[in-house]
């Protein structure tokens, strides 16, 4: 790759900058209590380390940054309520403030949720913060965990962190439905009803599992304490400790950054923690928390005194989860019942368990595994630390994207009795129509992003050989008329022609001197099946000699006008026609 | 370090890339570095207003300290209504509807109190500190040759010392005895969770011998009151309880794991809609009792459609035909819902003489056993 140069223009402009540093930082020695401090812990010697480290400055790298900071509103508005929540089902008479439910038998820990909501002085908006700090916690993550899909983030050395987020997302679901489930009303109790059922479709130990788990029938008193316990104190202590070692794991690595200007695989390009990244990302955080809390003060988030306690007997149309365990409930939705069935007496439930207790494992093993696969399949053992523009990894986008289409229908069909009463449909057709998007929709979208990407891509070619359109028009003597174009400067380039275009590994050495099969080709016949498809259709990047000839082409008007675009790129120009004519075979 | 850059990777060598030139999977530009864009460096530090100009310094400064103020002032907000606003009072917030004015009061205070600070706090960054990026270096991540030879060597010492290489007999006790030592601890818990009783699963309320042998009145739920067959007008229903259930309403104890597979609910359609002749038999004149648990994963089957006479779980939406004794005509459950036979009693009201023939509820690995 390249280098930076030693002497640029822009030194110039910073040379009255670094003389007002200096004259700034008349040096101090270090005493009082950071002196103290020094003596005993040494930490002196990390401070200009930690200072001095650069982040790179991207939106999208401010979804990580949400996702920790609503986890950090839940661990602080979650510690809040365990002071007036009490994890037990006992039963007892309300007699709260609330008159609706005065003289109604319920479960301790739903009277004192009401206590919270009406009783305890801002406890309502302690319980809504905590609501909606979990909603957007498990957001940011899954949005963080695209904006690293897509940017090719996870790949060498961060495949480990990619691991750790995919356990740390899977744990942020669980834990929010633990939580939900606590005030024990009746739209989470019929969800804990659910999830019995769920459990029972275990072939085998389905009931024993049940037993165990409820601590007897369903639902007994075991219940609701247990979730406690998980909730309060086994995930989040996984959750803490595995965060930590994801925000380990960013500072040894230290962030990706998007290509540009200057920006080399082998430099970071940012602002130092000390002061820009502390003030930025610490008053993020604030921005953050204060979002929630506005939010949290006129929105109403699960009004578990509208629901009721639970009571096995009554239910409420529209039951549903919180929106991260959608697409499970919506799974099990689709799941046409004529799956279940006996053999011997004993009840294999496939109408269930597949979308129960099966699915989200799968989903997080495969999302965990993928970056292994990737690597595997382009051979690739360097490190990464420049992102991808997710338009210069197509195959990879249209994976990512036909998986998020999946999800997207499993989340629709949780919604399906919802979608049938307001548009006026038949829920029937609804269904219908989503278990055949659930195998319809990923290739369709896998082509149609595909397809995106590589015309992005020609996009970014046109622009590179041809400059950006004006939208100015010439009218020559002649009465022809034209766009001018203006050339990119070599920064605006650069963007566009730093990537690396991969190209599909090919079989060489198939077989040896006798005639017979190598073990190595056997064994990679498959990988050059899977880099066909990943790398078959590639629009390699302008080159300078493309330009050269671009501009040549440019410099005699007639000839460009009359042979089009096409005259004028040579030979990545014919690369790219046959790939385009390779697609159309394949399509 | 430039070199394992590029000839580390790949290490199969029955596979090139298509254009091959003897480098694999880099196309052939990359390596040979010849007709490719030169990095042009780090673009031209612009300078802002306030780096220049200190009145627009000064006016960043007024800025930022102006929304600390604001903070402190919401701040007080805050702190001034968690005494000043009273419990109970509520107003109308336009698109919200009716809400509690100390939720609110408190809610935007506390929040505008935070925000404030992080609005100060970016503005702050963005308009006074420095904006001038900075480069560092990366390093490969992979320790060198020699820190991994020194590594290897290190910890093979330490293992040598502990003999274990020549001492199989401690390598295969220790591996056994941590294998093992999690198993008490697995089994304390495993073993304790339960108690376990799978025939209970089989086994509802509704069956007589909790009645001391007689047939079982169906009760309101949650009245509790007996219900009469003259009652039961045509497209009339009922949420049904069995009588046995009011001991446990009185003991106050087991209530809901006794309601959980107790509920009926129990409906009254014209008979001759009835096309299934033991759905007929086990009802009376077009009374008809089923259970109300979904055979699905247990939810309470509370949506009646009088007009299609179908029974639909709200929950993942199964629909049972009450014409055709219940059976799934659409969801993802499938078994039919359990009839409970009812007759009438002496005295006119609807009692259940026999229980349900079959476990009700979601299906289990053990069910039809």
């Amino acid at each position: 790759m390249s280098t930076i140069n030693e002497t640029r223009p822009a030194d110039a402009l910073r040379a009255g900058d670094r003389q007002a540093d200096e004259h700034a930082s008349a040096t101090k020695p270090l005493g009082g209590i950071a002196g103290w401090m020094d003596d005993r812990l040494g930490g002196a010697k990390g401070v200009s380390f930690l200072a001095k480290k650069v982040f790179p400055d991207h939106w999208s790298f401010m979804l990580g940054e949400i996702a920790m900071y609503s986890m950090i509103v839940c661990l602080l508005t979650g510690a809040f309520l365990t002071f007036w929540f009490v994890p037990s089902a006992t039963q007892v008479v309300y007699d709260g403030s609330y008159v609706p439910l005065q003289g109604v038998t319920m479960s301790d820990a739903y009277r004192s949720t009401l206590g919270i909501s009406f009783d305890i002085r801002g406890g309502l908006l302690i319980r809504q913060i905590h609501h909606w700090a979990a909603l957007i916690f498990v957001v940011a993550v899954f949005v963080h965990m695209a904006r690293v899909f897509f940017t090719g983030a996870f790949r060498k050395p961060r495949e480990i962190n990619w691991v750790f987020g995919t356990i740390l997302s899977l744990l942020a679901c669980i834990e929010g439905f633990a939580g939900y489930s606590l005030p024990d009303d009746l739209l989470s109790g019929t969800g804990i009803r659910a999830m019995n059922g769920f459990i029972q479709s275990a072939p085998v130990i389905g009931s024993y599992l049940s037993y165990f788990i409820f601590g007897g029938a369903f639902p007994g008193e075991a219940i609701i304490p247990r979730l406690y316990s998980v909730h309060v104190l086994l995930i989040p202590a996984i959750l803490v400790g595995l965060f930590t070692a994801h925000i380990l794991l960013v500072f040894l690595h230290k962030h990706t950054q998007f290509p540009g200007p200057g920006r080399t695989n082998k430099n970071v390009v940012g602002y130092p923690l000390m002061p820009v990244y502390i003030a930025k990302a610490g008053g993020f955080f604030f921005i953050v928390f204060g979002v929630i809390a506005l939010i949290s003060a006129v929105v109403t988030i699960n009004p578990i005194w509208a629901y009721g306690p639970y009571d096995p007997s009554p239910i409420t149309a529209g039951s549903q989860p919180d929106w991260y365990m959608g697409f499970a409930d919506g799974a099990l939705r689709l799941l046409p019942g004529f799956l279940e069935f006996e053999t011997f007496g004993f009840t294999w439930s496939m109408n269930i368990f597949p979308g129960s207790l099966i699915l989200l494992p799968l989903m997080w093993t495969i999302i965990g595994v993928y970056p292994f696969v990737e690597a595997w399949v382009t051979g690739d053992k360097r490190e990464h630390h420049l992102l991808d523009r997710p338009r210069n990894a197509p195959t990879r986008t249209a994976i990512g994207i036909a998986g998020i289409s999946m999800y997207v229908v499993l989340f629709l069909a949780a919604g399906n009795d919802l979608m049938a009463i307001k548009l006026h449909l038949s829920i029937n057709d609804i269904t219908q129509t989503l278990r055949v998007l659930f195998f319809v929709a990923p290739p369709v979208a896998f082509w149609i992003t595909k397809r995106i990407c590589l015309s992005l891509q020609r996009a970014d070619r046109q622009k590179v050989l041809h400059g950006r359109e004006t939208g100015t028009i010439w009218r020559h003597a002649d009465g022809r008329f034209e766009e001018i174009h203006a050339p990119l400067t070599p920064e605006e380039r650069w963007v566009l022609v730093q990537h690396e275009s991969l190209e599909p590994l090919e079989l060489t050495a198939g077989k040896d001197a006798n005639g017979v099969d190598s073990p190595i080709a056997r064994k990679e016949r498959l990988r050059a099946k899977f880099s066909r498809f990943y790398f078959r259709d590639r629009v390699a990047p302008a080159t300078p000699s493309e330009l050269e000839a671009a501009h040549h082409e440019h410099d005699d008007h007639a000839a460009a006008l009359d042979g089009g675009h096409e005259a004028i790129e040579p030979a990545a120009a014919g690369q790219e026609r046959e790939t385009v004519k390779a697609d159309k075979q394949h399509g | 370090m430039n070199d394992h850059e590029t000839t580390d990777h790949g290490k199969s060598t029955a596979l090139v890339p298509a254009s091959s030139d003897g480098h694999d999977l880099l196309p052939a530009s990359l390596i040979t570095g010849v007709d490719q864009f030169e990095n042009p460096g780090l673009p031209p530090h612009i300078h802002r207003a306030a780096d220049d100009d200190p009145a627009a310094a000064k006016r960043a400064e007024r800025q930022v300290a102006t929304l600390f103020g604001l903070s402190m002032l919401a701040t007080l907000v805050f702190v001034v209504s968690y005494f000043a606003v009273p419990d109970e009072a509520t107003f109308f917030l336009p698109g919200v509807g009716l809400t509690k004015t100390q939720n609110v009061v408190l809610g935007l205070s506390l929040g505008f109190s935070i925000f404030l600070i992080g609005i100060g706090a970016v503005h702050w960054a963005k308009t006074l500190m420095s904006d001038e990026e900075i480069v560092e270096e990366r390093h490969e991540q992979a320790s060198t040759a020699e820190q991994r030879a020194k590594a290897v060597a290190v910890v093979s010492e330490g293992v040598g010392s502990t003999q274990l290489p020549r001492r199989p007999v401690l390598k295969y006790s220790l591996g056994g005895a941590l294998g093992l030592f999690i198993l008490p601890l697995g089994l304390q818990v495993a073993g304790s969770l339960g108690p376990t009783n799978i025939e209970e699963l089989k086994h509802t309320i509704w069956d007589p011998k909790d009645n001391g042998g007689k047939p079982i009145r169906l009760m309101r739920d949650p009245e509790m009151t007996p219900i009469r067959f003259d009652e039961v007008t045509s497209g009339s229903v009922f949420h049904v309880m069995p009588e046995t259930l009011q001991k446990y309403i009185d003991e106050g104890k087991h209530v809901l794991e006794a309601k959980a597979k107790a509920a009926v609910i129990l409906i009254r359609l014209d008979p001759d809609l009835i096309k299934v002749q033991k759905a007929k038999d086990w009802g009376v004149d077009g009374v008809v009792a089923y259970s109300k648990i979904c055979t699905h994963v247990g939810c309470a089957v509370g949506l009646y459609e009088q007009q299609t006479h179908h029974l639909l779980c709200p929950c993942h939406q199964s629909t049972f035909d009450l014409t055709e004794d219940c059976a799934v005509i659409f969801g993802p459950a499938k078994r039919a819902l359990p009839q409970l036979k009812i007759t009438v009693d002496d005295a006119g009201y609807l009692v259940a003489p026999a229980g349900f023939a079959e476990p009700v509820g979601p299906s289990f690995w053990e069910r039809a056993r």
